[in-house]
């Protein structure tokens, strides 16, 4: 089969792979009928990811039909899934309390041993994100394993396209999450960092869970104008002083929650940033966090701070007087994908949720070096590109 | 003043050894009944299914097995043990007999954890760190990390006895999870 292929940093190729197999009972084969590059897949793409080894296939933002299906497998031949990004055994403990993406079965043993030691504990399994996760080939590909077939994957109703369910897969869910660790509350204000595709679907959760007013807070003009449709106020920080802006929108309260959906590649021309990124091209596993910073700060006393950016490692200067002394409430984590899914499949069948306005690019998969280098290069225009192993090129 | 005992395992000490043996050992909570974890441990012809390091291991007689160990370029390394302190539902010892080439003992325990959350599973291993030529061959296939293997073992079983299947990985049958 053919397969996006990593080879190191910003060096990504469609390269030939042997087809996937069933290797366990609950395993299933899928054929990707559309996949997404996701702003977290251009992390690996800049190398700042530890983990990584040359031939890893990408992609965690799959669908398709099912072509094969393992003993134990609750799914048929011929059913349309979409499969969410974290692998999740349905059975341990953290599956039990819908902590999904915490799964304690789902990472092989044998990479477990890299995140105990860098975390603490082992990370559950995750689609083609590094061996700190598992070493799971992902679906940027013809085909893909899909263990835990049970748990994972949602049934796509019957006529609903795959541009309206592809992001149930991760970044819908996400944004969701997002939102919801932010614990709104009548007449809250909600500050969002980064435009992107998980920011954007936190804008659109925030407003359905009630926020009086998103701010949305980002550079890219066409990316800001995404948030505005969708309700948000917007604040480009490089024409305006971000505090300052966001103390006098809330009555010089500050925001009652803050969302950092930027993570650990926080752009922006200010110290302690640039030292961040001096510290990043030496090692992976530094982080930069300007944008996480300038939340923390910005959040009123005893509010809320979310944060759905991927970090992977260390990050310096981390303001933690500011949560001490403020008093502030600091939620994170991977989507717990399964506690979710069901219920925004049906907001995207009612209509309360689109996704598809982000689509920018639809691209065949032999094109997806294209694909990356736009999505990395042209953030304004490219919001988001879709993969489709079946179109031509 | 005396000093007040302290909790943790020995494992967990800044001193394991016991007397000239190291310990080694882990513990993991799995979302099984006590009565099913043990009677599928009792049984040591299923230890190879998640124990990696194992060929086989084979029953001489009612208390007696007698265990292959994987080594490279088609060699094997052979221990017999012998069961000691089985308390049904609770505990699973064994010590190696004379004569074996590795000196051994092991002990696995079976608690209620707390609030219904299953059984903690508690696996110690005392060994005798191994030294001449079989024992360098040893060290570095099976003892080399005890600990490692001890931790790989029970996460094993743990996602064996909850999921009815062992995570890998790998996407076909002749990859090896590396991709």
């Amino acid at each position: 089969m053919r397969a996006l292929t990593w080879h190191g940093t910003n060096d990504v190729r469609v390269d030939t792979h042997p087809d996937p197999e069933i290797m366990n009972p609950r395993d299933i084969i899928l054929k990707v009928t559309s996949t997404a590059i996701c702003g977290s897949d251009l992390h690996l793409y800049d190398g700042v990811i530890p983990g990584m080894k040359s031939g890893d296939i990408l992609g965690h933002e799959f669908m398709g039909e099912v072509v094969e299906t393992g003993s134990k497998s609750t799914l048929r031949k011929g059913q349309r899934v979409v499969v969410p990004f974290t692998i999740s055994c349905g059975q341990c403990f953290f599956c039990q309390h819908e902590q999904f993406s915490a799964c304690d079965n789902s990472n092989p043993v044998e990479k477990q041993d890299a995140s105990e030691k860098l975390y603490g504990h082992a990370v559950g399994g995750i689609f083609g994100y590094s061996h700190l996760t598992g070493g799971y080939a992902g679906g940027q590909a013809e085909y893909v394993r899909v263990p835990f077939s049970d748990v994972g994957p949602i049934v796509v109703p019957e006529g609903m396209d795959d541009d309206k369910v592809l992001f149930l897969s991760d970044i819908l869910p996400t944004g969701w999450m997002a939102a919801e660790n932010a614990q709104i509350e009548p007449g809250d204000t909600v500050a969002v960092w980064g435009a992107g595709p998980v920011g954007l679907f936190a804008v659109q959760s925030a407003v359905i869970m009630g926020a009086e007013q998103v701010i949305c807070i980002d550079h890219h003009p066409h990316r800001l104008e995404l948030a505005k449709k969708l309700g948000a106020k917007i604040i480009n920080f490089q024409e305006t002083h971000v505090r300052e802006a966001l103390m006098e929108m809330t009555g010089g309260i500050g925001p009652d929650a803050v969302i950092d959906a930027v993570g650990m590649e926080a752009h922006g021309f200010v110290v302690d940033n640039v030292l961040d990124l001096v510290k990043q091209k030496i090692s992976p596993g530094a982080d930069r966090g300007h944008a996480l910073r300038q939340a923390l700060l910005a959040c009123r006393k005893g509010g809320r701070v979310s944060v759905p950016g991927v970090y992977g490692g260390m990050l310096d200067k981390w303001p933690l007087g500011a949560m001490m002394e403020k008093g502030l409430q600091i939620r994170g984590g991977q989507t717990h994908m399964q506690k979710y899914t069901k219920d925004l499949l049906r907001r995207v069948e009612e209509g309360e949720i689109d996704t598809t306005f982000l689509i920018s690019h639809r691209l065949p998969l032999e094109e997806a070096p294209t694909g990356y280098k736009n999505f990395h290069d042209k953030q304004n225009e490219w919001t988001k590109v879709v993969l489709k192993p079946g179109m031509t090129t | 003043m005396a000093q007040a005992q302290d909790d943790a395992p020995k494992r967990a000490q800044r001193d394991d050894k016991e007397g000239d043996l190291a310990i080694v050992g882990r513990s993991v909570t799995i979302a099984r009944p006590r009565n099913e974890l043990f009677a599928f441990w009792r049984d040591f012809t299923n230890l190879p299914t998640f124990m990696e390091a194992i060929e086989s291991i084979q029953m001489t007689g009612e208390n007696r097995a007698v265990w292959t160990v994987r080594a490279p370029a088609g060699q094997q390394v052979t221990m017999e043990t012998e069961l000691a302190g089985v308390v049904e539902n609770e505990t699973i010892g064994w010590h190696s007999v004379g004569g074996s080439q590795i000196r051994t003992a092991g002990m696995v325990t079976f608690t209620d954890a707390p609030a219904g959350r299953g059984t903690v599973v508690s696996a110690q291993i005392a060994y005798e760190p191994p030294a001449g030529d079989i024992g360098r061959l040893v060290a570095k296939l099976f003892m080399a990390e005890p600990n490692i293997q001890a931790r790989h073992e029970l996460k094993r079983f743990k996602m064996l006895m909850e999921t009815g299947e062992i995570a890998t990985s790998a996407y076909h049958k002749t990859n090896d999870g590396e991709q």
